[in-house]
C-alpha cells in the first residue's frame, strides 16, 4: 500500500500489469521518449523497451486499428490517446471494428483505449471534451470511469484483463489532485458502482470527476439532510442494481456529469430510473451536466458552463425542498 | 490515365514450372471455379429471394483472391475483401458454410450475425472485414507489428479496392508498415471502378508508385492471371517473413458485374467489358491446363458436385434462434483465438 496520485495510480497499473504479463504492451503518441503528455508513462521505455512502449506515428485510426490487429492474434494492447478529443480521429476502428468484431465472427478484441478526458483547466474544445457517450451507444465496448486513486488502478487493472474492448476514461483534472492509498501489485476493480458516501434523503449519483465534485457540495450532510453519493466508476455494464438500490433508499435523485447534457450517461441513468425506478421516487430527478456547447477556452466562459459544487448543492437544496 | 494491363508498369515474370506443380496449378483453377460456382449459384439463390440484404460477387476477379492467398502459409492471418470469395476456399471454409452465410441461417460462418461476403472463419486464421474500406489495412498491419514484435515467422495478408486508396486509413496502414517495415502484405485489387466512380475521379497517380514513397516495393500484376498473382504474393510473403518489409502488389482486373446485384452498370462501356471478358481468368487458367494434358472438364464437373452438395447442406441449415439475436455481444471468459489454415501450396510441404 502506497499514497500516489491518480496518474500515478494510472502509471502503477500499466507498471504492474506490463511487469507480470508479456503480452501487455503500449500504443500511443509521444509515450515512449517523452514519456507521455501527461507523463504517466514516463521511465517506461527505459524498463520496458521501445518495442513494448511504441511512440507511433500520429494516426489515432492507425493506434486503435493496429492493436485491434494485434489483440486478435494474442496482444493485450494498451492505447493512449493523446486527448481523450482526438479518439475522433479512431472513431470507426474502434465502433466498427473493434466493437463489433465478437458479435460478428465470434473474436475476441482485448484492447484498452486510455482517454485523458475532462475539462476544467483552459483546454478549448479540442482538449476538454467527455466523449464516453459516443461509446456506450456503440454496441460491444465497455466504459469505465475512475474518480479515486485506488479504482484508478483497479479498473484499468480489470480493463486489462477484460477480452474485450474498454474506453477508460481518465478525467485529467484529477491527475495530481486526487491523491489515496493504493494496494501494490495488480488487482481489480470490478465493473460496478460503489457508494462513496451513505445517505438517505437524497442520493447524487456521478462518475468521474463529478464524484469529488459532489461530495464537497454534500458534505457530511446538507442543511441536515442525510446525502449519498454513488460513484458509478463502470458506465458500461451500468450497474442498475446499485443505482436502483439508491433510489429505492433515498427517493430523491440528482444525476451529475461533466459531458454536453444531451443524451449523456447521466441521460441514460435518468431513462433507467424513469423506467424502473418510479414508483420509489418522491420528486423529479434533477440533472446537473454541461449544456450543448463545445468547452471554451477563456476561464470565465469555462466555468459559466461546467458543472460545479455550487451548481450540485443548488440542484440538492431544491430537490430537498420538494 | 490508363492502367491498363499490358504492358505493366513491373511485370512479373509467370514462373511455369520452378514453384508450381501440375497439382497446385489444378488448385488455383479449382479454388477459382469454387467462387464462380458458389457466387452463380448464390445469385440464383438470390433471385429466388432466398438471400436476404443485396448480393455481392467478384464474377472475373478470382484470380486475385485464389493467387494471392495461395502463397499464404497455415500461421499467415488474413483480413479478405467482400470479391475475394476464392481466399476463404483455400484457407479451408467449407462451400456449404459459405452458401448458408448468405443465406443469413444459422451454419453461415457468423452464424446469421453479418451477410453475405462481410465473413471471417477464425478457425483459418481469417478476420472479417467490415464495410467501412479498407479498415482492415490496419488491422492486418497490427497483425504483422504483433509477428515483428514476437520474433515470429509469418505474415498478414489483405485485400481492398481501388476507392480505398482515397481514404486515410490506407495512408496510415502504408505510412505504419513502412515506418516499423512490418510483414504485411497488401493486395490492392484495382478492378476499375468503386461502385460507379472510375479510377480517373479516384486518384491522379497510379496507387503502385505510392508504395516507394513510403518505403516499400509496389508491384503491379495481371491479376487476371491466377499464376502471375501467385507468384507476386509469393515473393511478396518472403520479403515479409525474411524481415524486408512490406509490399503492395497492385493486382489489375475488372469488376465485371455491377458493384452489387441491383446495379446494371450502365456508366461502364459496353466495349471494356467485352474487352475484359477475352481475358478471362478461368478461361486463361484452363487453357493453360488442357495444354499440359489436364481434364479440365473434369475438374468444372467435380467442383460442380461439390456444389450442389453444399447446396442441399446450406438449405438445410436452420434460420438462428431469435431468442439469440442479442447474444454475444461481449466475450464472457476466455478469448478465442484464430487457428490456422490450410496450406494448399506444395512449397509449404517441405517446411513443417
Amino acid at each position: 500500500m502506497a499514497t500516489m496520485t491518480y496518474l500515478q495510480a494510472i502509471s502503477s497499473a500499466l507498471r504492474d500489469e506490463m511487469r507480470t504479463d508479456e503480452r501487455v504492451f503500449l500504443m500511443g503518441e509521444d509515450i515512449g521518449v517523452f514519456g507521455g503528455a501527461f507523463k504517466v508513462t514516463d521511465g517506461f521505455i527505459d524498463e520496458f523497451g521501445p518495442d513494448r512502449v511504441i511512440d507511433t506515428p500520429l494516426a489515432e485510426s492507425a493506434i486503435i486499428g493496429c492493436a485491434v490487429g494485434a489483440a486478435v492474434v494474442g496482444l493485450r494492447p494498451v492505447c493512449e490517446m493523446q486527448f481523450a478529443d482526438f479518439i475522433s480521429c479512431g472513431f470507426d476502428q474502434l465502433v466498427n471494428v473493434a466493437g463489433k468484431m465478437h458479435f460478428r465472427q465470434g473474436l475476441a478484441v482485448p484492447l484498452v483505449v486510455r482517454m485523458p478526458s475532462g475539462g476544467g483547466f483552459s483546454g478549448g474544445p479540442f482538449h476538454s471534451q467527455n466523449p464516453e457517450a459516443w461509446f456506450m451507444h456503440a454496441p460491444g465496448l465497455k466504459v469505465v470511469a475512475p474518480s479515486t486513486a485506488e479504482d484508478a488502478k483497479g479498473l484499468l487493472c480489470h480493463a486489462i484483463h477484460d477480452p474485450n474492448p474498454v474506453c477508460y476514461m481518465e478525467h485529467k483534472h484529477l491527475y495530481r489532485r486526487v491523491k489515496g492509498d493504493v494496494p501494490d501489485g495488480v488487482y481489480e476493480t470490478p465493473f460496478a458502482a460503489r457508494v462513496a458516501q451513505p445517505g438517505s434523503d437524497l442520493v447524487v449519483i456521478a462518475y468521474g470527476a463529478m464524484v469529488g465534485v459532489a461530495l464537497e457540495a454534500v458534505g457530511d450532510g446538507l442543511d441536515g439532510a442525510s446525502v449519498e453519493v454513488l460513484d458509478l466508476r463502470s458506465l458500461v455494464p451500468l450497474d442498475e442494481d446499485a443505482i436502483l438500490d439508491s433510489v429505492g433508499r433515498c427517493a430523491k435523485v440528482v444525476i451529475v456529469d461533466e459531458a454536453n447534457a444531451t443524451c449523456a450517461a447521466g441521460a441514460q441513468v435518468a431513462a433507467l430510473i424513469a423506467e424502473k425506478g418510479f414508483e420509489s421516487l418522491d420528486g423529479p430527478v434533477i440533472r446537473v451536466s454541461t449544456p450543448d456547447v463545445p468547452i471554451p477556452f477563456s476561464p470565465p466562459l469555462e466555468a459559466a458552463i461546467l458543472p460545479n459544487v455550487e451548481r450540485v448543492r443548488e440542484a440538492c437544496r431544491e430537490l430537498l425542498a420538494y | 490515365m490508363s492502367l491498363d494491363v499490358a504492358p505493366p508498369a513491373r511485370a512479373v515474370d509467370v514462373d511455369q514450372g520452378g514453384h508450381l506443380t501440375v497439382d497446385d496449378r489444378v488448385w488455383l483453377l479449382r479454388a477459382m471455379l469454387v467462387m464462380r460456382g458458389l457466387e452463380e449459384r448464390a445469385m440464383s439463390l438470390y433471385r429466388q429471394g432466398r438471400v436476404p440484404g443485396s448480393f455481392y460477387d467478384g464474377y472475373g476477379q478470382e484470380a486475385v483472391s485464389a493467387g494471392a492467398a495461395f502463397a499464404t502459409a497455415p500461421e499467415d492471418r488474413l483480413c479478405i475483401l467482400h470479391r475475394d470469395l476464392a481466399a476463404h476456399v483455400i484457407r479451408g471454409v467449407a462451400p456449404a458454410r459459405i452458401l448458408a452465410q448468405y443465406l443469413g441461417r444459422e451454419g453461415g460462418i457468423t452464424r446469421g450475425r453479418d451477410g453475405n461476403v462481410h465473413f471471417g472463419d477464425r478457425t483459418v486464421g481469417c478476420v472479417g472485414m467490415v464495410s467501412m474500406l479498407p479498415d482492415m489495412m490496419l488491422v492486418a498491419t497490427g497483425m504483422a507489428m504483433a509477428f515483428k514484435l514476437r520474433g515470429e515467422r509469418r505474415c498478414a495478408m489483405t485485400w481492398f479496392g481501388d476507392g480505398s486508396t482515397s481514404r486515410g486509413d490506407f495512408h496510415e496502414a502504408m505510412n505504419w508498415a513502412g515506418v516499423q517495415k512490418l510483414p504485411v502484405v497488401f493486395v490492392l485489387e484495382n478492378n476499375q471502378y468503386a461502385y460507379s466512380t472510375p479510377l480517373d475521379k479516384q486518384f491522379a497517380v497510379d496507387p503502385v508508385e505510392r508504395a516507394a514513397v513510403y518505403g516499400f516495393t509496389g508491384v503491379k500484376v495481371d491479376g487476371n492471371d491466377v499464376e502471375a498473382v501467385f507468384e507476386a504474393a509469393r515473393v511478396a510473403r518472403g520479403r515479409a517473413v525474411d524481415g524486408g518489409g512490406p509490399t503492395l502488389i497492385e493486382a489489375v482486373t475488372m469488376r465485371m458485374h455491377g458493384h452489387a446485384a441491383h446495379d446494371d452498370m450502365k456508366y461502364v462501356p459496353r466495349a471494356q467489358v467485352d474487352e475484359w471478358r477475352a481475358r478471362d481468368p478461368i478461361d486463361r487458367q484452363e487453357a493453360r491446363l488442357a495444354e499440359l494434358g489436364v481434364d479440365v472438364a473434369a475438374v468444372r464437373a467435380s467442383v460442380t458436385t461439390e456444389i450442389d452438395a453444399a447446396t442441399e447442406e446450406a438449405l438445410a441449415s436452420p434460420m438462428p434462434d431469435p431468442a439469440s439475436a442479442a447474444s454475444g455481444v461481449f466475450c464472457e471468459g476466455e478469448p478465442e483465438i484464430l487457428g490456422d489454415g490450410v496450406a494448399r501450396w506444395s512449397g509449404f510441404l517441405g517446411e513443417a
